[in-house]
């Protein structure tokens, strides 16, 4: 039995252990929480009242709003999104960047209602979305049935890998015209195919009818995308989650679909939430930029005010580890350190272990966002009014004369 | 042949085939790497840079004869790998390391990582028995890994850590050349530095030479000494790093330089967008491959193969637009 009763969990962390039991009993209360929140979500007749809400500023397409997304795994609950707030304008390109495990994906995820389930749970916080029929829904209580008619068709999703998300048995015509027939209801064949055709014209692709007619094998890296972008606008749309769009293609392609994003934004009447861990594709790209760490937003702000004048110190090293073209350093700088395991976070900031201009006041919680501009906000207790800002001083040169003030959240 | 090379590649060739005759006969080749040509100084960066594809990672491979050669010359210190007979070639193994793309599937599961950087020593006999735990400790402390770690597992840790097993691993066997097939491009930002400063380091402290495979410009512009682009199987451009990228002068070169990214989002660009895509390797277009994607596309481009020749000492590129100054000269 001794042999047993030790199991090692490595995703808690170093040297801590779970006995088996303590495992049976973590998934016993899991099990219990996820039931509950799957039939909620299950319920067919729901009265719309119950999900419908008001946009907090109606130029918005979606409000993200305090969200917390948890994952009941049986080591432990990890806060995959732990609190997340931003919007999405209309016509705006929104680029979320992080490293991976930051919760980029799991916050796209949240809106599709993608997140896989029964562990990933919406726990807590709203995701107001702006629907074409001038409703506002919450997408965190909307039950399933409902957000059929939403996803897909209102929001759609751009996947990094293309190879993958096409289904390799069906030609890129029938899985182009399954869109448009699921969707529209009273389309007829020949209407849905002139759609396609149309799609894949405005998506740059030439030989359309070839492509139509060919299996996703057929197609290279890039073509292949160039498809998965037609199917996601071949419903025209007001939402487009591109979901690292390039990250697998090469740089001459990847510059091709940049390139098309850029121009279909101006064809179509729509938004795009951008999210990518590609600092120099979001500057390209992006009009509001959201820089999220473990689970939460460490900085966000228009796209100048976050290249130009970085505030959180996680941002301003993740911009100095990246080596660019034609800027030559000796050495690159480096965040020393790795990501705190999403089970057990620290009570303090996350980034305090990893941070070098750690002082004592980070031991407390988690900051809050501060607000330096109209939008420009940072996660950090640097900026605190009651502190000293030398070290802000010596941190960033040259923009130090800052004027702090606190958010009131 | 001066000294200071480490390694010379001429003309190296790798065929695959593809559909063979009634006698088993292949009949046509996929010819991943056709013709390249290069050498590394010792204690210096070579970058070998294109787009997936090209045949850099079968470069790689061929040097080290992972694959067969099936044309050409590789000089490792003045020795053809290509004609060695297998035995000596497992005694020259210790001196030419790799170190792998995905550091998740390039490790043993099953194996604690100190075995796992201690297999290949204990094989070479590169150190007396009697020290070889030490070595190993001193290995891993070189390469930023905790002692106390030794008995651990691969899945206990990152993937920026499994990266630095897999570069104490290689550097256990002090190695003179080190082919790296992208050791960074499956890590993220930040962790993606620390390995890259962790590899100079380790230059600067054992004068490792390293030829550095990969598709991002930018980290190849900051590790490499020298560069070198490929494109479908042939070398296009060579030149010391301020030559390429200060002074690119092919057309793909060029192209691949202006699709970077550039983390301004005030930085104006004049960007060359490449029309489709890259030709399949089985079926290249005739004269010079780069045609039907090229801007500067002439008559002679569809006839005749450009030559691989130096434009500025110690610059070469394969381009009919730079041919005509000295072909008129002549």
């Amino acid at each position: 039995m001794a042999l047993f009763k030790k199991k090692k969990v490595q995703s808690i962390g170093d040297n801590q252990y779970l006995t088996l039991r303590e495992e049976r009993k973590i998934a016993k209360e899991n099990a219990k929480i996820t039931r509950a929140f799957e039939k909620k979500k299950n319920r067919t007749k729901v009265p719309e009242s119950e999900y419908l809400t008001e946009m907090h500023d109606p130029k918005n397409v979606v409000e993200f709003d305090n969200l917390h997304t948890y994952f009941y795994t049986e080591v432990g609950v990890s806060k995959a999104v732990n609190g997340v707030s931003f919007d999405i304008p209309e016509g705006a390109i929104v680029g979320v960047v992080g490293e991976s495990g930051c919760g980029k994906s799991v916050t796209s995820l949240s809106l599709m209602q993608l997140v896989q389930a029964p562990q990933g749970q919406i726990v807590e916080g709203e995701i107001r979305y702006k629907a074409s029929n001038g409703k506002c829904y919450d997408i965190a209580k909307m039950p399933k049935n409902e957000m059929l008619h939403i996803r897909g068709k209102e929001i759609s999703m751009i996947f990094q890998e293309p190879m993958t998300s096409l289904n390799p048995v069906f030609t890129i015509g029938a899985q182009l015209d399954e869109v448009v027939l699921l969707h529209v209801p009273g389309t007829t064949k020949e209407q849905a195919k002139a759609r396609s055709l149309e799609m894949l014209k405005l998506v740059g692709i030439a030989m359309c009818e070839k492509v139509y007619d060919s299996y996703p094998h057929e197609l290279s890296g890039g073509m292949r995308q160039r498809v998965m972008i037609a199917m996601s606008l071949s419903c025209n749309p007001r939402l487009i989650i591109a979901d690292e769009p390039t990250t697998a293609l090469d740089v001459t392609i990847q510059a091709q679909i940049l390139d098309l994003l850029r121009d279909l934004r101006h064809k179509i009447d729509g938004s795009i939430m951008l999210i990518t861990h590609d600092l120099g594709v979001i500057a390209e790209m992006a009009d509001y930029v959201v820089v999220m760490y473990a689970g939460r937003i460490v900085e966000k702000g228009t796209v100048r005010e976050i290249f130009h004048d970085p505030k959180h110190p996680y941002t301003i090293g993740l911009m100095k580890s990246k080596p660019s073209v034609n800027k030559l350093v000796d050495r690159l700088y480096s965040i020393p350190g790795q990501v705190p395991n999403p089970i057990n976070m620290p009570k303090h900031c996350y980034y305090k272990n990893r941070c070098e201009m750690c002082r004592e006041c980070c031991e407390g919680d988690f900051p809050e966002l501060m607000q330096f501009s109209e939008t420009h906000f940072a996660a950090c207790h640097l900026y605190r009014e009651d502190k000293d800002l030398v070290i802000y001083d010596a941190m960033t040169t040259g923009a130090a004369t800052e004027k702090v003030e606190v958010a009131h959240e | 042949m001066s000294d200071d090379n480490i390694l010379v590649v001429e003309d190296l060739k790798k065929w695959y085939p593809i559909n063979k005759n009634l006698f088993g006969k292949p009949q046509n080749y996929v010819k991943a790497v056709d013709g390249v040509s290069f050498s590394i100084k010792r204690g210096t960066t070579m970058g070998l840079v294109g787009e997936s594809g090209c045949g850099k990672t079968t470069v790689g491979r061929t040097i080290l004869r992972l694959h067969e050669v099936t044309g050409g010359k590789v000089l490792f210190n003045g020795q053809d790998l290509s004609e060695i007979s297998p035995g000596k070639l497992r005694k020259m193994r210790p001196q030419l390391q790799m170190i792998f793309q995905d550091p998740y599937s390039s490790l043993s599961p099953r194996m604690p990582i100190g075995e796992i950087i201690g297999e290949a020593v204990k094989v070479h006999k590169i150190v007396p028995k009697s020290e070889y735990r030490e070595y190993i400790l001193k290995v891993m402390q070189d390469c930023g890994l905790q002692p106390q770690w030794y008995s651990r597992y691969p899945h206990e840790f990152s993937g920026g850590q499994r990266q630095r097993i897999c570069i104490a691993r290689s550097v256990a066997l002090k190695p003179q050349l080190i082919i790296c097939d992208e050791p960074v491009s499956a890590l993220d930002v930040s962790i993606q530095a620390q390995i890259i400063n962790l590899m100079k380091d380790l230059q600067t402290q054992f004068g490792y030479t390293y030829l550095f495979i990969s598709h991002d410009l930018s980290v190849v512009e900051h590790i490499s000494d020298e560069v070198g682009v490929m494109y479908l199987g042939n070398m296009v451009e060579y030149g010391s790093k301020t030559a390429i990228f200060k002074n690119p002068l092919h057309p793909y070169t060029k192209a691949l330089m202006s699709a970077v990214p550039m983390p301004d989002p005030d930085y104006k660009m004049n960007r060359i967008i490449l029309k489709g895509d890259i030709p399949s390797p089985a079926n290249p277009p005739s004269g010079c491959k780069f045609r039907t994607r090229c801007e500067h596309c002439m008559e002679i481009c569809a006839n005749k193969v450009p030559e691989f020749r130096e434009i500025e000492p110690g610059h070469k590129v394969a381009c009919h637009l730079y041919n005509d100054k000295e072909s008129e000269a002549k």
